[in-house]
């Protein structure tokens, strides 16, 4: 006879295994190798619980210590490859196998180690790819993973960080996996349940508070002219000329410079209220001047940031919060809600090529995708209409009746010609086939695909690919706004000039902006000093971006 | 240390009676440019002390744009870089030229 409860009984046995270790669900930070150790078997499915924001640290540093004679041959699913103990498990033997999403600290490391064959690698996904995949064939065994308290039953407080923890619990706790959660403390009553206690099989009490990364605080105080005069043709160029409200913001400075320009620059041209009204984005203190003069409805979060949770909490109108008061922030729903709800993504990128593919690999160095793919993409399976996807849709023309035209997504990179040390952000070939080659991939690691992208945005002008009908328009768009990178130099002047005439191409001059304006006093804020009197008090950076 | 030097011949006179201005500051990353209005109205130079070496032929297709762009006939510029880029430096020249044209 068959039996079909294979999965459940191997899941009791490692609960059973486990149970010495544990006092009910409760275990001790020294105990968790053994925990670990008692739990996992060789050739495991193992979600590690990281992200470009919040690490399972404590778990992470079990891990990695266990006993590579016990603990062998796993199989991580991930989304983030950020801490140093991610890699290491791979050098030590316990880990074999990875898919993963974000590698952003560990790009050197994790490429060093693709090419030296330390690690198997399956694939690298995006944030919502990975998730959908936790769901499909990628289902982990046991997930470790991070919170802020929970009660001795297993109910699990996240804080404003939840960032992936309700998409990994739900694929390995109703799959028959164990869920590991290590918690900053055991307490009588948790703020809120963000994860019932009947899907937490162990509760870890970690030796310190698990560690978050502060990665979109960007210090106004390093905001450059050259930024500001491309955030001034952003929001006059696209933002005004789309009416966008609905939108996602990329990390880069460029972006920051943009959200900073909301209550100066933006509120003289009139836009207020009809520009910049919906976000999904991370609660960026950048945002906080345009918050505070009433630009911004609403905001629904991917995670937190570090020295936001008081500033959010007085915010309610604006932010997501759960009846204790705090951030409810939800990786794969603000994921889905930039892909399907959001008229514009706008980021930043290492590599352009002449057809306008974007890579941030470079031959050293593998980002990952996180998160931008999925907003930086038209959703094919989009059916609501807006005056802005429509537009663009007009704008992007095509064959057939007019009628059964679909609009588009705005995908608009933001990128100044030279990178650090006048390294060229336009080149004829990314460095991410070149990766391929060397590893073997079936599929070059490219961030946004040519053909979802509509706008590029540089310190030269805007090239706007929709208008383009040929390859070689579009090629020469793009080398229109390259600037002195040698992409730039090899244009054909008297085309681009053409381009020009028919608003392709789009220098400050055209779009009425005047040069002595990029100046730093257009910033609402212009130190994070500012940010925090911005935000009455409320907003407390951390100590590393404090110099008063 | 490169010292680069450009002279073109403008159709045209930068609008304005402004003698002088002075943009940017000497800083990694930024320039200086002082620009002087005390050339024949169809001649236009630039000197420029770079921090760094190799990038004339950057240099020159930055200058010629501006000259191209702004037709700045009179002017007399004098840059001193430390290491801009040249975006930095196409943003500078550009409101140099506004300042010379405002009054």
């Amino acid at each position: 006879m068959t039996d079909w409860r294979q999965e459940r009984t191997a899941r009791d046995a490692r609960i059973a295994r486990a149970g010495p270790h544990a006092d009910g669900k409760v275990v001790p930070a020294a105990k968790a190798v053994d925990l670990l150790e008692a739990i996992l078997q060789p050739g495991d499915r193992v979600c590690l619980e990281g992200d470009n924001q919040k690490q399972a640290d404590c778990l992470a540093r079990a891990l990695s210590a266990c006993d590579p004679a016990r603990v062998h041959d796993l199989h991580m699913v991930q989304s983030g490859i950020v801490l140093p103990e991610h890699l290491d498990v791979f050098e030590q033997g316990i880990a074999r196998r990875l898919d993963y999403s974000y590698s952003g600290p560990q790009g050197a490391r994790i490429a060093k180690m693709l090419y030296g064959g330390q690690i198997e690698l399956g694939a690298v996904h995006t944030y919502l790819e990975l998730f959908a995949r936790y769901f499909i064939d990628l289902t982990p065994n046991v997930a470790l993973i991070a919170g802020v308290s929970a009660d001795r039953d297993g109910n699990l407080y996240t804080g404003p960080n939840t960032e992936d923890t309700p998409t990994v619990v739900e694929a390995t706790a109703f799959k028959n996996g164990v869920v590991v959660a290590q918690v900053n403390a055991i307490v009588d009553k948790v703020p809120r349940v963000d994860i019932p206690g009947d899907r937490i099989d162990f509760v870890v009490e970690a030796d310190r508070p698990f560690y978050v990364e502060p990665l979109f605080t960007r210090d106004p105080a390093a905001v450059t002219e050259t930024q500001i005069l491309m955030a001034m043709m952003a929001i006059k160029g696209i933002y005004a000329e789309y009416g966008i409200r609905r939108l996602n913001h990329g990390i880069g400075f460029g972006t920051a410079a943009i959200e900073l320009l909301l209550p100066t620059y933006a509120e003289r041209l009139g836009l207020k209220g009809r520009i910049a009204t919906h976000w999904a984005l991370n609660p960026h203190p950048s945002l906080i001047p345009a918050i505070e003069s009433g630009w911004v409805k609403q905001i629904h979060c991917f995670g937190s940031e570090v020295g936001m949770d008081r500033y959010i909490r007085a915010r309610p109108d604006v932010f997501f919060t759960g009846s204790d008061g705090s951030l409810r922030s939800n990786r794969a729903f603000c994921q889905t809600a930039g892909l399907y709800a959001c008229d514009l993504f706008i980021g930043s990128t290492l590599q352009i090529d002449l057809q306008g593919h974007s890579s941030t690999v470079t031959t050293n160095r593998v980002a990952g995708f996180g998160g931008a793919p999925n907003m930086g993409s038209d959703p094919h399976g989009r059916r609501h209409p807006s005056d802005t996807w429509m537009k663009a849709g007009r704008e992007a023309g095509g064959e057939g009746d007019p009628a059964l035209r679909r609009g588009r997504k705005l995908v608009v990179q933001l990128v100044e010609t030279f990178g650090d040390k006048l390294v060229p952000a336009f080149v004829e070939k990314l460095d991410a086939l070149e990766l391929a080659r060397k590893l073997k991939l079936e599929l070059a690691p490219v961030m946004i695909y040519a053909d979802d992208v509509t706008h590029i945005v540089t310190e030269e002008g805007i090239a706007n690919l929709l208008l383009c009908r040929t390859l070689d328009e579009r090629e020469q768009a793009i080398r229109g706004v390259a600037g002195y990178t040698e992409v730039g130099r090899g244009r054909d002047k008297a085309m681009v000039e053409r381009l020009r005439q028919r608003g392709i191409i789009r220098r400050p001059e055209d779009l009425g902006i005047e040069p002595l304006d990029a100046d730093r006093s257009l910033l609402a804020a212009k130190s994070i000093k500012d940010l925090v009197h911005w935000s009455g008090g409320l907003y407390e950076p951390p100590a590393k971006f404090r110099n008063w | 240390m490169e010292k680069l030097n450009f002279r073109h011949s403008t159709t045209q006179a930068l609008p304005g009676t402004r003698r002088q201005a002075i943009v940017g500051v000497v800083a990694s990353g930024n320039l200086e440019v002082l620009l002087e209005r005390s050339l024949p109205p169809d001649e236009f130079t630039v000197e420029i002390d770079t921090a760094i070496d190799g990038f004339g032929d950057v240099w020159e297709a930055v200058v010629a744009d501006f000259v191209d762009r702004r037709q700045p006939g009179g002017l007399r510029i004098t840059i001193n870089d430390g290491g801009a880029r040249p975006d930095t430096v196409a943003l500078r020249l550009a409101q140099g030229a506004r300042l010379m044209e405002a009054m």
